[in-house]
């Protein structure tokens, strides 16, 4: 692959991460705080309390000053996509292509009908048919979500597809396989709910900003109330969906499950590390020699064995048996996948080469994209085929690129749990305090709530950070790596559409702070949308 | 017919009374979404996200073929 400038690859990389991490700080907000406004709305017409419906139409004032800076953000991928990724796009055709169109169509409706009501709609329809559009809104933008999040799950764990040779492009062979894999079930469930989480921590930050300052206080306390209670719910579900997203992680990634760890030699009763230090934070080549280098770490016993496979005694592959193979457990080496991935590689290109020249060899080699134990055998490792070398030596030291950068990996993957953990302390003691009306005299906690809201966004781009630096190289898993995937184009046109987006995208978030602290500052009034 | 025209102009005058009663606040962010959109598909799109393989290539057949020796290639 020394024909791919690597700028190309690292700006292009750099690029839709920061599109897509950006994108990623307005969404979740919007996922989770729909939801809470339309539990307090539902209280407001169950009790007619005109309180409620201030509070309600305070926190929807928020929610649509994220969701005017969010909207549409998400196009931006998509224009990347088929500049910079089309290699990407191509091959994968309608398995992203149909959802995203679903998506798009969603986002419409919903957008121009549902939060049209919301937010025009007070005292102009009655009470119930808003709160259905309240209602409306919130499984409209989650549904909507789920779609991307498939796509997604797909490149994570490729299934309910088959691979067309003459076009280059994967056709879907059954919707449901792809709707319904573990995969996509796994990733919609933690991540809409870790939105929920980072909402319900937003509104308990602010709250308690308003309670600090002893302003609005009932407003405060009711939404800390709704809000704990919530994100209790969500931060179950989020730790529920998270153990099963790991198993699912485990079988379909190995590699990603054991840099998540940093795990570089396999173990039967593998300990889980709940707190670790890496003592070299370099990304340099790993190599068979490669050892951990923990500084510090505890420690608990058999649970990462549980956590993967639930069995405290269970073998989890480390790095190096995932790499170099291991016989006793069935592990394949990367070597053996490389040349299995070439020979689908030189199949299909012999396949193309021999359509006006050889139609008996031709035909010979379009059945194998149809024989099951072929494409099982060979296809499946399609995208190792791009280490391949005819020099041994080289191919051993491409065998390691398949590990993604472990402490990344690593320390995004502790963060996460660590400070979604902390969440679900912070809401548990909050409702405590709010149920016992004792929160006010607790400035600790308030100030700990307010300070709370910068780090739920860390965990949430954490999140994201796990699931796509850690299954570097592939693009999609073991079909194709991101290196095949980019389009060779002028790395400086990249570099400058970097630097675009970068303005583009802090000025937006720019926006979005100023508007929403001011709005916070003035607090609940009446009218205005 | 005359109920559905009733339909729509209800539907109208409320979009129309929704945007006229717009908060200060909220007309700001009517004009960040606009200018928003305008530079996305109007600077962005057509300046800097022109070349697809859709627009590079005639047909499918040749974009096939360039993909596959792209993804094929080791060297």
């Amino acid at each position: 692959m020394e024909h791919i400038d690597l700028s190309l690859v690292d700006w292009s990389r750099a690029q839709f991460a920061l599109t897509a991490m950006y994108h990623w700080v307005f969404v979740p907000l919007t996922l989770g705080l729909s939801f809470i406004i339309a539990f307090m709305e539902s209280i407001y017409v169950k009790t007619g309390d005109e309180k409620w419906k201030k509070t309600t139409r305070f926190w929807m004032k928020l929610f649509g000053i994220n969701f005017a800076i969010g909207v549409a953000t998400g196009i931006i991928l998509e224009f990347e996509f088929g500049t910079n990724w089309s290699n990407y796009s191509w091959f994968v055709g309608d398995i992203f292509g149909a959802p995203l169109a679903i998506e798009g169509i969603m986002a419409f409706f919903m957008e121009s009908t549902f939060i049209a009501v919301m937010f025009f709609g007070w005292d102009k329809v009655s009470k119930k048919f808003h709160l259905t559009a309240t209602w409306l809104t919130a499984i409209g933008a989650n549904i909507s979500a789920l779609w991307i999040l498939v796509a997604n799950a797909w490149m994570q764990n490729p299934v309910g597809m088959q691979f067309n040779p003459d076009t280059a492009r994967m056709e879907m062979v059954n919707f449901w396989d792809v709707l319904y894999s573990p995969s996509a079930i796994s990733k919609f469930i933690h991540t809409t709910t870790s939105g929920f989480v980072l909402a319900a921590v937003f509104v308990i930050g602010i709250s308690s900003w308003f309670l600090l300052k002893k302003r609005h206080q009932l407003m405060a306390k009711r939404s800390m109330l709704v809000s704990s209670v919530f994100g209790i719910i969500a931060s179950i579900t989020l730790i529920v969906s998270g153990d099963s997203s790991a198993r699912d992680i485990a079988k379909y990634q190995p590699v990603k499950f054991a840099a998540m760890e940093a795990l570089y030699e396999g173990k039967t009763q593998a300990p889980l590390v709940a707190i670790g230090l890496i003592g070299k934070l370099n990304y340099d080549s790993i190599t068979k020699d490669t050892k951990d280098d923990f500084l510090i770490k505890i420690e608990i016993p058999n649970m990462l064995s549980y956590l993967a496979f639930m069995d405290p005694n269970a073998f989890v592959p480390g790095i190096k048996d995932l790499v170099l193979g291991n016989e006793d457990y069935n592990i394949l080496s990367v070597i053996e996948k490389i040349k299995r991935g070439y020979v689908a590689q030189q199949s299909l290109k012999l396949y193309k080469e021999t359509e006006k020249t050889d139609k008996v060899l031709h035909e010979a080699l379009k059945a194998k994209f149809t024989d099951s134990q072929w494409l099982n055998t060979y296809f499946r490792y399609f995208g190792y085929g791009s280490y391949y070398d005819d020099d041994s030596k080289i191919m051993e030291s491409n065998a390691f690129k398949v590990v993604p950068p472990v402490s990344l990996t690593f320390y995004a993957f502790h963060l996460m749990v660590i400070l979604g953990g902390h969440f679900l302390l912070l809401f548990l003691i909050v409702l405590y305090l709010v149920v016992i009306n004792r929160i006010e005299k607790y400035k600790i906690v308030l100030y700990t709530a307010l300070w709370t809201i910068p780090l739920v966004y860390i965990a949430s781009q954490s999140g994201w950070i796990v699931a796509e630096v850690g299954r570097q190289p592939w693009v999609i898993q073991d079909l194709m790596t991101t290196m095949n995937a980019v389009s060779k184009i002028d790395s400086s046109s990249v570099i400058i559409t970097f630097i675009l987006f970068a303005v583009l995208f802090t000025g937006l978030l720019i926006a979005e702070l100023g508007i929403m602290i001011k709005q916070i500052k003035i607090g609940p009034k009446d009218g205005g949308h | 017919m005359k109920f559905m025209r009733n339909i729509g102009k209800r539907i109208y005058n409320f979009y129309a009374e929704g945007f006229r009663t717009l908060s200060p606040y909220a007309k700001t962010l009517w004009l960040i979404i606009l200018l928003k959109l305008f530079v996305m598909f109007f600077i962005l799109k057509i300046f800097f996200f022109r070349d697809t393989y859709k627009n590079r290539f005639d047909g499918e057949k040749e974009i096939s073929e360039h993909v596959i020796n792209q993804i094929t290639n080791t060297k």
